[in-house]
């Protein structure tokens, strides 16, 4: 084998451009079978850092999953409420630190309405423990202001002093408005990657205040009260969709949970965040079979493109091959010269991949995660992806023994001479 | 008379398909250290026969013994081997890899032959000695082989069939890209250094008026009874 590697080196260098295009096609499979890979991790990464730090979510009893969805990712609806009642029973137990209360139910032009207390920026954390951050402006403090979700006010244009109204339910009836009641928008929220970009967050208090002329969900003919007016009123919550709890110790949380499931004045549940997140997840495997899916394509067709230029470039080095043979390479040495090159480029190939990879990761992660919240970062290559580069080496060694093969063939049948 | 070098006695090959027998020969033998010139038209089994001594062809039947081997009884890799250890090849054209210099494609028997390099020696000098000889300049050693003319490319060919002393030198057509006066000049080189490294030397040819050059001539036609009407 040593005294075939300087002849291919040199033979490799001589076909540099085309070798070149095929190195190519690989290091992009290569890169984006990583990039799909990588993405994947932080994907799961990041929806599993959708809510942390929170040690219980508490609704009425229905499903964990359906109340992890609309609580932390607001969607879908909450078919029945928790009493102001239970929120205020469990603020006030000694071993919870803090709690948010969670209203929904209305929304902004598509984006969901989250009625909560100024609590919710205070103790609400996402990511690896992350508070809240405000980009601009404060907390809600007035009756009528309003916080905007990163995504909201990019993807809306808002500014602070804008105004909004706000639609009951998810929008799209015609006379279900609030637009007697505008917001005015007082805080936008720097982005988390997290379902809090998307949400106008209100005060509990205002949440009641529109819907006081409100009766099963359109408004009361005839019956009208206008903003001034509404602080009148008694703007106590009688209800919220969901309950966020801090507690004071992690380790009371199964105790806690039992003693919410068993509370005899209502019916409730008490989900565990992560839990509830990682069941969530495994009902999404089908996409990311997917994606997994497409970058294997990716990687048959980077090699499909090694195959062809090989095997198409293989008629012009028949002559090369037959020099070879005559001054005594054996047939075997002619696959050895191939296959050891399609090896070697494989490998080259997997390499400047997973460096391409690291390169555009320092270059457009931080930009990615502002957009997606998908935190990319700069890592050694897990257990995971190396078995996958390896894979990728070892199949790309498998199909570069496919001209090796064919060149065998054909400087057995050329002998001394090519016919060319 | 010691053994001949080549001997081949009822030798018959037939080309697979209904070309049929292509060579049918009686009685051929070269004695070592011969320069044999071997005529005959194209289309005469010349490179068949060139193909069978080299061990990359083997006949149907008869005996065929190169350098007391006996090449039909030998596997292929066994040939392969014999091939580059005793045989030196120099062809009509195309004979030197483009990404190679002279003096590594002089080399070239030497990477795969244990016994060319040992007989070799100092590889390189060997090649430098045998390059000189072969009146190729040393500036030009290093520069990529298609870079000099038709002529030197034929001369780089030769020293490359004669390093490590091969026993048994062919050479086919390897002067008809040249032009009279360097043929001449090519075929004294070559029968000269064949005779110093005790080569024997098989020159195959069309071309009549070379035969000239060398002590004994053989026609294809009288030992072949394959006709070219029937082949």
């Amino acid at each position: 084998m040593t005294h075939l590697l300087p002849l291919a080196l040199r033979s490799a260098w001589n076909r540099r451009y085309s070798l070149g295009l095929t190195l190519l096609a690989i290091v992009l499979s290569v890169t984006l079978l990583l990039g799909i890979e990588r993405m994947r991790e932080a994907a799961r990464t990041g929806f599993g850092q959708a809510v942390s730090g929170t040690d219980l979510i508490v609704g009425a009893r229905s499903s964990p999953i359906q109340l992890v969805l609309y609580a932390v990712f607001r969607m879908g609806e909450a078919t029945q409420n928790m009493s102001w009642a239970s929120v205020e029973k469990l603020a006030a137990h000694p071993g919870v630190a803090w709690s948010i209360p969670i209203s929904l139910g209305d929304s902004h032009l598509g984006y969901p309405v989250v009625g909560t207390t100024p609590d919710y920026f205070e103790h609400f954390r996402h990511g690896d423990r992350r508070p809240l951050a405000f980009a601009e402006g404060r907390p809600f403090a007035g009756l009528f202001d309003a916080v905007l979700g990163a995504e909201v006010a990019e993807r809306l244009g808002y500014r602070l002093g804008d105004r909004v109204t706000l639609s009951h339910g998810m929008g799209g009836f015609a006379g279900a408005e609030h637009d007697d009641k505008p917001f005015t928008v007082v805080g936008i929220l720097a982005r988390t990657g997290t379902p809090v970009d998307r949400g106008v967050h209100i005060g509990l208090e205002a949440m009641e205040a529109i819907h006081l002329d409100w009766q099963g969900g359109a408004p009361v003919p005839g019956f009208s009260i206008p903003p001034e007016l509404v602080a009148k009123f008694d703007l106590k919550p009688k209800a919220v969709t969901a309950l966020l709890l801090g507690l004071h110790s992690r380790a009371g949380v199964f105790a806690m949970q039992r003693a919410i499931a068993d509370n005899p004045d209502e019916a409730l549940m008490a989900v565990l965040p992560g839990v509830a997140l990682a069941q969530l997840w495994e009902t999404l495997a089908v996409v990311e079979r997917a994606l997994l899916a497409i970058s294997a394509l990716v990687v048959a067709v980077g090699f499909a493109g090694l195959v062809a230029v090989v095997l198409a470039g293989l008629g012009e080095r028949r002559r090369e091959l037959a020099i070879l043979r005559a001054n005594g390479a054996r047939p075997r040495d002619v696959f050895a010269l191939l296959a050891l090159e399609g090896c070697a480029v494989t490998i080259a190939g997997a390499l400047l991949g997973t460096l391409a990879l690291s390169g555009l990761t320092l270059a457009v992660g931080p930009w990615i995660e502002a957009h997606y919240g998908l935190a990319l970062a700069l890592a050694l290559p897990t257990a995971a992806e190396l078995r996958l580069l390896g894979l990728v080496v070892a199949a790309g060694t498998l199909v570069s023994l496919v001209p090796g093969w064919r060149a065998y063939r054909m400087s057995l049948a050329d002998g001394l001479t090519p016919r060319v | 008379m010691a053994e001949a070098l080549i001997e081949l006695r009822d030798l018959v090959f037939r080309w697979p398909g209904p070309a049929g027998v292509c060579l049918d020969i009686p009685e051929f033998s070269v004695a070592a250290g011969e320069q044999v010139f071997l005529h005959g038209e194209s289309g005469g089994g010349k490179s068949t026969l060139l193909n069978l001594l080299a061990g990359v062809l083997v006949p149907a039947s008869g005996r065929l013994r190169v350098l007391g081997h006996d090449l039909p009884a030998l596997g292929a890799a066994a040939r392969d081997r014999f091939r580059v250890d005793h045989v030196g090849l120099i062809f009509q054209q195309f004979n030197l890899i483009p990404y190679l210099s002279v003096l590594d494609n002089v080399l070239l028997p030497t990477r795969f032959s244990k016994r060319r390099r040992e007989r070799a020696g100092d590889a390189r000098a060997s090649a430098a000695t045998l390059l000189g000889h072969l009146d190729l300049p040393e500036n030009l050693w290093r520069r990529d082989a298609t870079q000099l003319s038709v002529g030197q490319q034929q001369r780089v060919a030769a020293a490359r069939a004669l390093i490590g002393r091969p026993e048994l030198v062919i050479a086919d057509e390897p002067t008809s890209a040249l032009d009279a006066a360097r043929q001449a000049a090519f075929l004294d080189l070559l029968g000269r250094e064949c005779a110093a490294a005790g080569a024997t030397l098989l020159f195959v040819s069309h071309d009549q008026r070379l035969a000239a050059h060398f002590g004994r001539r053989v026609a294809m036609a009288d030992i072949n009874r394959v006709t070219m009407a029937t082949a």
